[in-house]
């Protein structure tokens, strides 16, 4: 699916704001209201009290192209229906709370700008993540995915004896886990993986990625034990490489590629 | 439902995790209750470093780091708590290191330092590289560690619950009582110890760079027991937020010799902090934009923003080193720091100020030495006073490390003596009370315009530059909504994941933190740190060197009464006497 080309007024506006940091004309130049979008948000709600099953409502904003879908949504819950329901927190993209299926593609509300998902009259669909229990609204059922995190051993082992300060690793080393290490367990790559979707067993994307980080970290002591896990039939040969993880991923981690790795782990059996 | 653990965690962030881990190595039972799920706690969003002496960039002594939170806190940081920490964090940050975290690194393979404002050398000669930083994502991994810990020593985790209410009798602590968002369920939660770890509340200012869940719930159930909160009138608005939006870039950028640059184009913190310039701390640098923006120099739309220049850095540091900010940059400002200057502005970023604590996390219940008896608190919630009025970069995660840790520690010494205390015949009646409270009004009252108004009132009246007129316009404000919140709109009625009643719960909860920070910088007729008044514009040592203690009058509702305590003003082996804080 293409993104959305900008809209005229907003393009005039990005260029008069880059004309303006450029010459940094005083304050009294250029005071004037932003250009709103009209634009639809389209919801899937669930409410286990009410409904029996899922159903659509849509809701008209108006909103900043520069606005956050997830500003979007909290417009809605605190002016038109309190009762939608998710999850959120940091609001800039790095805590992972807020993942959603929004336009048909798993994303962070909060890092999800209008203007790349809507134009003026437009509408942004919401729906929540697939492959975990709908509770409520966009908030799914996490414990699953959590248990799968666990399941890898998701945690630093070295039992030989610490030396008095820092062990040692080279930047190239400490360099291998800079991708699986900025994983924020979001669930954005895990729940857009269309095995995931039809065998929940298997660990899935994020699970994964998790286990690279202490797979490749040359200070971590079993590596032997990880790799086993992941040649389990629930790891890394699941995997069909549909790069669906990876274009999902709002923090831009080759997740395919880190796949591929651990896969060739396992079968050399050494990281 | 009730439950009984000899140590309860309340909060997953960086000092709950670390108080977690520890109370559990004590040998007793423990349980976090957490808000959140915990990877998702508002540590992760911290930058830029850790401060600590490793001398692995340059010569660097704890001595150094002692003097320079002390001066930068200007002069009311209990020195004791300062000494320890700068000695602590050491073994604190090599600590992490080996629990994994993937620090960047030294070409000799050590942990990486760079420099961070206020952070010098020999007492301020010159800045030095102390901070320890993984990439510019150094919270994060700080969280992703010590929860990964936590998992490898089975923590037992209560996530998506909300504390309720803390239950003290005879100034015993003897529990606490939480809602759980899944069911709606109330719990009540039996315990010997509790340690109170569950952040800040910037969300009571307009523009911030806090999470939407940090609205001070446990300040606020302290303070309605009628027990102190310390220094609330210190509160850090960050110079570099992102304008308009108040995200966090991490002062790591200056650290990396990013220059803030006004309308002319002109390095103006050159004229305000002539030795160390871009990294002066905090305090001064927000004033300085403030003062930039003011006289007309401001860039952007409304004028109101300062440009961070990282132009002149290779494009290798901007995208590895800063890589988060540059993504930050990219995707909210469509911006790209490799070749554009970014507008930022100060924003509300962090309490110097909280619920009052001895050096082992014990929670104070007045300004002479009284204490709750099994009540412990650390990191942003507490206020050991390590940050005095104005906090240094870096120093907040070192915080959370050094006395999650002792938090923890204490917490179990004290679990493993004593028996359970009885429970309070009904401990659930104080959150039946505050449920039936925000239901039982007429309910004509939006939370969201009520919220929305104390962040825009707190942010002009109460923000980077205050005086007296405003604040005492402000208390009235407070005033105001505190009486509209008596007939708030909870529009949700369901059981099950019923967000919009934690919104309204909390809510309250920071209506409470924004009056007592109210009414304590009122109170503070001087100048100091982040505390700034227009009508009392110099620092006055002799009337105003000691800590302020905001209580809730309980007698008379809306009413705070301000006491005091006394500032350490020596360490166990060093002290540095107040001077004048120029940079």
């Amino acid at each position: 699916m293409g993104e959305p080309p900008f809209p005229p007024v907003l393009l005039k506006e990005m260029q008069m704001t880059q004309m303006q940091h450029e010459t940094s004309t005083a304050p009294a130049a250029a005071k004037q209201a932003l250009p709103m979008l009209h634009i639809k948000v389209k919801i899937l709600r669930f409410d286990p009290e009410k409904d029996r099953k899922a159903h659509w409502e849509t809701y008209a904003i108006d909103a900043q192209a520069g606005d956050r879908v997830l500003d979007v949504i909290n417009e809605v819950k605190w002016y038109q229906d309190q009762s939608l329901t998710f999850r959120r927190s940091c609001m800039h993209g790095i805590c992972g709370s807020d993942a959603m299926l929004i336009n048909g593609r798993n994303r962070l509300a909060c890092k999800t700008l209008v203007r790349d998902v809507a134009k003026d009259g437009g509408t942004i669909t919401i729906e929540p993540i697939r492959g975990l229990k709908v509770e409520k609204d966009l908030l799914v059922d996490m414990e699953p995915f959590f248990d799968s995190y666990k399941a890898i051993m998701p945690y630093f082992i070295n039992e030989s004896p610490a030396p008095a300060a820092e062990r040692i690793q080279s930047e190239e080393e400490a360099e291998r886990m800079a991708h699986s290490s900025n994983c924020i367990l979001c669930a954005c790559c895990t729940t857009s993986c269309p095995i995931f979707w039809v065998n929940g067993s298997y660990l899935g994307p994020a699970a994964i990625v998790q286990a690279h980080r202490f797979i490749f970290d040359s200070r971590d002591e079993a590596t032997q034990q990880r790799l086993n896990i992941m040649n389990q039939n629930t790891g890394v040969w699941r995997c069909r490489t549909a790069y669906n993880c990876t274009e999902a991923c709002p923090r831009d981690i080759p997740i395919t590629q880190l796949i591929e790795e651990v896969k060739r782990a396992v079968m050399y059996q050494q990281a | 439902m009730q439950h009984r653990y000899d140590v309860l965690v309340i909060g997953a962030g960086g000092a709950g995790l670390m108080a977690a881990l520890y109370a559990a190595k004590g040998n007793v039972s423990v349980a976090c209750i957490s808000k959140l799920y915990p990877t998702r706690s508002h540590t992760g969003a911290a930058q830029g470093g850790i401060g600590a002496a490793l001398g692995n960039v340059a010569e660097d002594h704890w001595q150094w780091h002692m003097f320079d939170t002390v001066k930068g806190g200007d002069y009311l940081t209990d020195q004791d708590a300062a000494e320890v920490f700068s000695k602590d964090i050491i073994d604190a940050v090599y600590e992490l290191e080996h629990m994994g975290l993937p620090f960047s690194r030294t070409p000799d393979g050590k942990i990486a330092q760079r420099k961070f404002g206020g952070h010098t050398r020999e007492f301020g000669k010159a800045a030095v590289e102390r901070s320890c930083y993984a990439k510019d994502r150094t919270g994060h991994m700080i969280l992703q560690t010590l929860y990964q810990q936590n998992v490898k020593e089975g923590t037992m985790f209560f996530n998506e619950f909300h504390v309720t209410d803390l239950l003290i009798e005879d100034g015993r602590c003897r529990g606490v009582v939480a809602y759980e968002l899944a069911t709606g369920e109330v719990h009540t939660f039996h315990a010997k110890a509790v340690i109170l770890a569950a952040g800040g509340y910037g969300r009571i200012f307009k523009i911030t760079s806090n999470a939407l869940t940090l609205t001070g719930d446990l300040m606020s159930i302290y303070y309605r027991k009628g027990l102190p909160l310390e220094d609330m009138e210190f509160y850090q608005f960050h110079p570099t937020g992102l304008a308009k939006l108040g995200i966090l870039v991490t002062e790591g950028i200056r650290g990396e010799g990013g220059i803030l640059r006004n309308s002319d184009g002109e390095r103006f913190m050159e004229r305000y902090a002539p030795t160390i310039k871009d990294l002066a701390p905090r305090d001064i640098v927000s004033r300085s934009i403030i003062s930039e923006i003011r006289e007309g120099r401001g860039v952007g739309r409304d004028g109101d923003a300062v440009n961070i220049d990282l132009t002149h850095l290779p494009r290798e540091v901007i995208e590895g080193k800063l890589a988060e900010i540059t993504d930050l940059a990219r995707t909210y400002l469509g911006m790209d720091p490799v070749k554009d200057l970014v507008p930022v502005q100060p924003t509300a970023h962090y309490a110097m100020g909280g619920i009052p604590t001895d050096l082992n996390g014990l929670c104070l219940s007045d300004g002479n030495g009284g204490s709750i008896e099994g009540l412990y608190a650390a990191g942003e919630q507490a206020c050991v006073s390590l940050h005095g009025a104005n906090r240094l970069g870096t120093n907040s995660l070192g915080d959370l490390v050094v006395f999650g840790r002792r938090a923890g520690i204490y917490a179990a010494q004290y679990a493993r003596q004593v028996e359970f205390p009885d429970l309070p015949e009904d401990p659930q009646s104080g959150t039946k009370d505050l449920f039936d409270g925000m239901r039982n009004g007429s309910g004509k009252e939006n939370p969201a315009l009520i919220r929305k108004e104390m962040q825009e009132s707190m942010m002009n009246n109460v923000g980077i530059f205050r005086n007296g007129p405003d604040m005492e316009a402000q208390v009235d404000i407070i005033k105001g909504l505190k009486a509209r919140y008596q007939d708030v709109n909870v529009g949700d009625t369901s059981l099950r994941y019923n967000s919009e009643l934690i919104e309204v719960m909390e809510l309250g909860f920071m209506l409470d933190c924004a009056e007592a920070m109210t009414a304590s910088a009122l109170n503070r007729t001087e100048s100091r740190g982040a505390h700034d008044r227009a009508d009392f514009h110099t620092r006055d040592d002799v009337n105003w060197l000691k800590h302020t203690m905001a209580y809730k009058d309980l007698d008379k509702p809306g009413n705070v009464k301000i006491g005091y305590k006394d500032v350490s003003l020596k360490g166990f082996t060093r002290a540095f006497e107040p001077k004048a804080r120029v940079y």
